[in-house]
């Protein structure tokens, strides 16, 4: 209880931060959504889309995150991934693809009778760990890996 | 105004499969043209779906999302007449509404 109030507090504090630079225009909300993520998504390397993904570089692994996809994509403009959370109080979905020009590829967000699962389809620009990221409502990350092998690239696509 | 956004939602007993095609080119801006001329980024950036009106699920994509993607969801408590709305927005600033009522 103190722990989550704790982390509340904190969380507060850094909103306070932040919202003078909403004021100025460094960040500019898009409105509806609780965050932001366009400088993880412009990050053009896995270390500084993780670390601008509020520090999901530090996630720990879980078993409870499962990644379907196939072992083989023939085609790399579209490739389908099908990600499940069975953590509780799944809050956000997060897909990366380290090996991508822009590792960040999608970033969504539960709420209401929406269950934490997600199918998308991505372009593969070459073989690549992916990485499903999974925060929680009480502020945790979680990270689940897999590796698919691309036989030809998505980026030209 | 971009083009229509498909939307298909099955019931299985108290859950529901929603099935959401985006239709997009979802440029790249890494690709050229036949005179070997760039084409511009250009991608649907964020979208959002509600369920009668309140939002479930919000959606933030990059340029590594293939074209005219195909997205399913998973929700629960979905009754026949609900209304399941899409929405998106691209980097150009295009947007696009569509909505469905169950059956």
């Amino acid at each position: 209880m103190f722990e989550l109030r704790r982390k509340l507090l904190k969380g507060g504090s850094v909103a306070a931060l932040l919202s003078p630079l909403l004021g100025s225009g460094l960040l500019v909300p898009t409105g509806v959504l609780a965050a932001d993520w366009r400088p993880a998504f412009g990050a053009r390397n896995i270390g500084d889309a993780l670390k601008a993904y509020g520090n999901a570089n530090a996630a720990s692994e879980s078993p409870d995150i499962v990644i379907n996809a196939p072992e083989i994509a023939e085609n790399g403009a579209k490739v389908e991934i099908e990600i499940t959370s069975n953590i509780e109080n799944t809050r956000s979905l997060a897909i990366f693809a380290d090996k991508n020009p822009m590792p960040l590829s999608a970033v969504l967000e539960f709420s209401g009778p929406a269950l934490p699962y997600a199918r998308v389809q991505l372009k593969l620009a070459e073989t690549t760990r992916v990485r499903a990221v999974v925060k929680t409502l009480d502020g945790k990350t979680h990270v689940a890996f897999r590796e698919i092998k691309v036989t030809l690239g998505g980026c030209g696509a | 105004m971009g083009e229509q956004i498909k939307i298909r939602a099955q019931i299985k007993g108290d859950m529901a499969d929603i099935r959401i095609l985006m239709q997009h080119p979802m440029e790249t801006g890494q690709r050229k043209d036949d005179k070997g001329q760039p084409l511009a980024m250009h991608f649907i950036q964020t979208f959002t779906v509600s369920h009668n009106g309140k939002t479930m699920i919000e959606g933030q994509l990059n340029t590594s999302v293939s074209k005219n993607p195909l997205f399913a969801f998973k929700a629960r408590g979905i009754k026949v007449g609900d209304k399941i709305s899409v929405s998106w927005q691209d980097s150009a600033g295009d947007k696009r509404q569509d909505e469905i009522v169950v059956s």
